[in-house]
């Protein structure tokens, strides 16, 4: 490799270090990001020198390319609204998967079929891995982008057998690989491939369709580092510095940020991607019988917060954001501020569909994030809190998550510890249990529980009226 | 040829220690930007796309090449842009306030 480009892609690489260290603050974050996109720019232009451009007609189709692209990425990443956020993190995961797949065939079509470059074994368990884990990310972040935009499959679709034919197909795989490194005994190398890339599709679908709703998160971030290692495999392939490092980068961050999110949810991540939350599935009709709860209207808890509440903590979840009342919860704090009350919020590890993606929706309508306290850090102020109000959230404030004698999809899931608060609100459209399907015995406590049960926005906005008018 | 091997697999595996290192110190409330971030790098693979498409000699080789090229740069730009608007949310500078030390 020339010299000048191998310095490009090291100053692309140390960028890339740099710009996500400054993500560590949200000062900086900003900056962080742009600093990524110029090294992205650097390892592009230097590309433009290694890449063997010796025509006027690849330098056409290579602009073509890259036009139509960024054309796309940019319109669908100004368009999408903030709570379909992870589907759009799916949708650009399950591209990046996609390319590092078909590069790698690409290579190797060169290689077996028009008998340009030279074949290694190194290089050729390279095209495997490249090939087998970026089809992987590209099939299952589709099936991820098709659930989280509710257009199909939504919730955890199984069939029975299903983790045979997972363990057939990936052994499927495997046999084709190895095939192909001793260099083609039973199937033409090629031919091979091309079974590998249809098996590893169905591979990634039916490694998604079973995940429900609430693990989404947690695939969607490993899918991420699957598809950094591809892109790192197709580095190999392609003895590209700049491939290697960014891939294996972003493979390795991606794995530590899964991990650190099972940790948040309380299961190790075997159990989801094994599991399923399948099991969970019929949960929360067993305790569904009329049993006594504490239900008031607007006005009296608005009474309430007015007059006997001095500090409260809010703890937000989804359905806060699928009734897209951020606008409204802000309009209630904003009312309660002025009475000099003191306001925060509690923000679970897995509020929202992503981690920290609460965070992002509450300070898109103009909450600064001060007010935005992690669980451990909320967690102490609960037991001085006149009021927690839950909204559209269950499962991350539910106790029994930590009682050992409920079994639960959520045992052992760290929640908020919002029973600690002198009272507890909920607002709530139902009784319904949340995405895990585990009822919550806070609402029948008819001491400490008020239940108002609206949709997240009107009853924000009741709420806010009743505090200003009493 | 080994040699350059041996380099290559040297880098990999410190850019992995180095991965695990930078990402353990986010905390939870940029983790969404992080991974969107993250995501944008692995467009990195545009490169390997642009190198595939260049060196692209017949009708199949070219198709590949370009749909890897469209996808690849659907990545990168997709993914620094909606970062880019993402963390713009996060407001001008301020200090962090924090309460659990005082």
């Amino acid at each position: 490799m020339q010299v000048a480009p191998f310095i490009a892609y090291l100053a692309a690489a140390a960028l890339f270090i740099y710009g996500i260290r400054r993500l560590r603050t949200p000062e900086t974050a900003r900056s962080g990001n742009t600093l990524a996109a110029v090294g992205m720019a650097i390892a592009l232009i230097a590309t433009i020198f290694v890449a063997d451009i010796d025509n006027v007609l690849s330098v056409g189709q290579i602009s073509v390319g890259v036009l139509i692209g960024s054309v796309l990425g940019a319109v669908a990443a100004q368009r999408v609204q903030m709570t379909a956020m992870p589907q759009m993190v799916a949708a650009f995961n399950g591209v990046g998967g996609g390319a590092a797949a078909l590069v790698a065939v690409s290579e190797f079509y060169r290689v077996e079929a028009l008998g340009q470059g030279h074949e290694t074994l190194v290089a050729t368990i390279a095209v495997l891995l490249s090939v087998i884990i970026g089809t992987v990310s590209f099939a299952g972040s589709t099936i991820a982008f098709i659930k989280l935009q509710e257009l199909a499959l939504t919730g955890s679709v199984t069939f029975p057998l299903q983790q045979v034919v997972n363990a057939a197909i990936f052994v499927g795989i495997l046999l084709l690989s190895a095939n192909i490194l001793a260099g083609g005994l039973v199937l033409s190398p090629l031919v091979s491939l091309y079974l590998i890339l249809g098996a590893s599709l169905l591979l990634g679908v039916l490694f998604v369709i079973p995940i429900g709703g609430a693990d989404m998160p947690i695939v969607i971030s490993l899918l991420n580092a699957f598809t950094g290692l591809a892109a790192a495999a197709s580095g190999f392939v392609l003895s590209n510095y700049a491939l290697i490092i960014s891939g294996t980068l972003v493979g390795a961050s991606g794995t530590i940020l899964t991990r650190l999110m099972s940790g948040a949810l309380g299961r190790p991540l075997g159990k989801i991607i094994f599991a399923g939350i399948a099991a969970s599935g019929g949960g929360g009709s067993e305790q569904q019988e009329d049993r006594e709860v504490n239900d008031k209207s607007a006005g009296e808890v608005g009474e309430y917060l007015a007059d006997d509440a001095e500090k409260v903590i809010i703890v937000p979840g989804y359905g806060l954001a699928v009734a897209q009342a951020q606008q409204a919860m802000r309009d209630l704090v904003e009312t309660l501020e002025s009475e000099g009350k003191e306001v925060l919020f509690g923000i679970h590890p897995v509020a929202g569909r992503m981690p920290g993606h609460m965070n992002v929706l509450l300070t898109e309508v103009g909450i600064p994030y001060e007010k935005l306290y992690d669980l451990e850090d909320i967690n102490p102020e609960f037991d001085d809190a006149d009021a927690a109000i839950i909204v559209g959230a269950n499962d991350v404030v539910n106790p029994s998550a930590n009682d050992p004698e409920v079994e639960s999809p959520i045992s052992g899931m760290p929640v908020l510890t919002v029973e600690n608060a002198e009272h507890v609100i909920f607002i709530k459209r139902s009784l319904s249990p949340g995405f895990a399907g585990v009822d919550n015995p806070l609402f029948y406590d008819t001491e400490k529980t008020m239940m108002l049960f609206s949709d997240a926005k009107q009853g924000l906005q009741d709420l806010n009226e009743a505090v200003k008018n009493s | 040829m080994t040699s350059q091997l041996l380099a290559q697999l040297a880098i990999f595996v410190i850019s992995a220690f180095l991965g695990f290192e930078l990402i353990s110190r986010v905390p939870n409330l940029l983790h969404t930007p992080l991974m969107s971030a993250t995501n944008a790098i692995h467009g990195i693979v545009l490169v390997g796309a642009i190198i595939a498409l260049a060196s692209a000699s017949d009708g199949f080789t070219t198709t590949v090449g370009m749909i890897a090229v469209i996808f690849g740069a659907m990545n990168v730009v997709g993914g620094f842009w909606v970062t880019n608007r993402m963390l713009g949310m996060f407001g001008p500078p301020r200090k962090r306030v924090k309460k659990r030390e005082e």
